[in-house]
């Protein structure tokens, strides 16, 4: 059953529309990824999904009762607003500390309860937005750019984190990326943005498809790669200040 | 000192300070600064128009600064950079108050009173007032506190957790109105901004959650009237005035716990 179904969507921001005639359709416990150069829409997609944008045209359907949890792109806290990680986490719902630990523990940053919001390195605070995005139960987790500013050891942990969570939960994952060459190996689906739909389909399909070359400017040789881990070592971290490993 | 008028005032100011300093704690986090002057300034209009319609003050300055805070809430969401058109909007609403003021004949008005504040003579009908608005500023405030921080620190995150970004931002506008309304005997239109943003920058240096800060302002705003109120006492200050600069010494004082707090 589907979580989320656009048909015919279309934003406009005054005169020029931003996105036209998205078909969109995500399934529970899909993990689709969105690529997209910069202004292609795909900010402007996730807002219209996340009912911040009003469509000009067409519909969204979200399925009744749909859960989300939002990951944003960043969080750009005023300097002035002091918040500790472990209040951060008890917002809009107050959680009690252990439920603050797990959650912490389950995206590996565990024990940065007390520090402030501000102080945390993009990795860090990477991993602590998806914990309170996990809080409720979500039905599908929403991904705006996660890995920017992530290094690849960084990137390669976080998507291997993203699918244990897909495993664990069965929630679907739309993720959102500018990174044109790299997409998710655990991805049902790749879409292709560029104010429209250019091309969708598995990453090996994408990965062949003229569309993808001809709107992205790759050459065949350096084309789309596929996040590939290996099972066989040991997940990465990211590694906090003054947090131990055994 | 013990005088019954002393002991209105520290009320009086008491009330301003805990529904200023939680709100003040917002008005910070998202650089509304422009925002409480303008619907301040407004308030003068309110008084003007009270004063000619023979309604009670507070009403009437009440519905004027709703009015110049719904606009000014209006106005900053469609458009960036509307920071001259605020400005003219802010001072043409002090400016046509002032004016219009002149034209209330028969009532004697004492104009300081309303710019400055006139805590000094606040009566005991003032303080149900004050109270009342103080009090319902901050149910609002903590009725409201965990979806307006959730708004204030990312309105996406807010709408994806089902929180309306806009309707945190009314709730704002209301309370803010309200507050400019019990404040302006206090510490009169001019300086209302003063009491919203100075208490939340001493209590920044010292607060981890934005709880602690909220609080925090609460004290340093209390501690500002105790401490203006004596300074005009013994120095025969005007008071309202006297109350923001004690509050501006902590500012000053609190500066190198701030900058202890960076360099960490």
């Amino acid at each position: 059953m589907s979580l989320i179904t656009t048909q015919g969507l279309t934003i406009s921001h005054g005169a020029d529309p931003v996105l036209r005639d998205i078909d969109l359709d995500i399934a529970e416990g899909e993990i689709v990824t969105v690529i997209g150069p910069n202004g292609s829409g795909k900010s402007t997609l996730v807002r219209a999904i996340l009912g911040i944008l009003a469509p000009s045209a067409g519909i969204i359907r979200r399925k009744k009762g749909l859960r989300i949890g939002y990951v944003p792109q960043k969080l750009a806290i005023d300097a002035t607003l002091p918040i500790t990680v472990r209040r951060f986490l008890s917002l809009p719902t107050r959680i009690s500390d252990d439920v603050a630990r797990q959650a912490l523990t389950r995206t590996g940053v565990q024990g940065l309860e007390d520090r402030q919001m501000a102080a945390l390195s993009g990795g860090q605070l990477q991993r602590v937005l998806l914990s309170r995005a996990l809080l409720s139960q979500p039905d599908i987790l929403i991904l705006d750019e996660p890995t920017q500013g992530l290094d690849h050891p960084g990137i390669a942990a976080f998507y291997t984190l993203i699918e244990e969570v897909r495993k664990d939960t069965g929630c679907a994952v739309l993720l959102v990326s500018h990174d044109l060459h790299v997409v998710m190996r655990a991805s049902d689906r790749v879409v292709c943005l560029n104010g429209h739909i250019c091309c969708q389909g598995t990453p090996g399909m994408v990965q062949s498809a003229p569309e993808y070359h001809a709107l992205f400017g790759v050459s065949e040789g350096g084309a789309l790669a596929i996040y590939e881990h290996h099972h066989d070592h040991t997940h990465d971290h990211i590694h906090g200040e003054g947090c131990t490993h055994d | 000192m013990t005088d019954p008028f002393l002991i209105r005032a520290f009320l009086a100011g008491l009330g301003v300070a805990i529904a200023a300093g939680p709100l003040g704690c917002f008005v910070v986090w998202r650089r509304m600064a422009y925002f409480g002057d303008a619907t301040a300034h407004a308030a003068i209009l309110g008084v003007a128009l009270s004063l000619l319609m023979g309604m009670p003050v507070a009403f009437g300055t009440m519905a004027i600064a709703l009015a110049m805070a719904l606009t000014v809430s209006a106005l900053s969401a469609r458009a960036h950079g509307v920071d001259a058109t605020l400005g003219v909007l802010a001072h043409s609403a002090l400016a046509i108050g002032l004016v219009a003021i002149s034209f209330a004949n028969g009532v004697r008005v004492d104009l300081s009173s309303f710019l400055f504040g006139d805590i000094l003579a606040v009566s005991s009908e003032d303080l149900v007032v004050i109270f009342t608005g103080a009090l319902l500023v901050l149910a609002l405030l903590v009725w409201r506190w965990q979806g307006l921080l959730l708004a204030t620190l990312n309105p996406e995150l807010a709408t994806a957790a089902g929180v309306s970004p806009r309707r945190e931002q009314l709730v704002l506008t209301l309370a803010l109105a309200l507050t400019v309304a019990v404040a302006l005997k206090v510490v009169g239109a001019l300086l209302i901004s003063a009491m919203l943003l100075v208490p939340p920058a001493v209590a920044r240096s010292a607060a981890n959650t934005p709880e602690r800060m909220a609080v925090g302002a609460v004290l340093v705003g209390i501690g500002a009237v105790i401490g203006g109120l004596w300074a005009s006492w013994t120095l025969d200050t005007p008071a309202g005035p006297s109350i923001v600069t004690v509050a501006a010494i902590a500012f000053a004082l609190s500066l190198p716990l701030q900058a202890m707090r960076r360099g960490r």
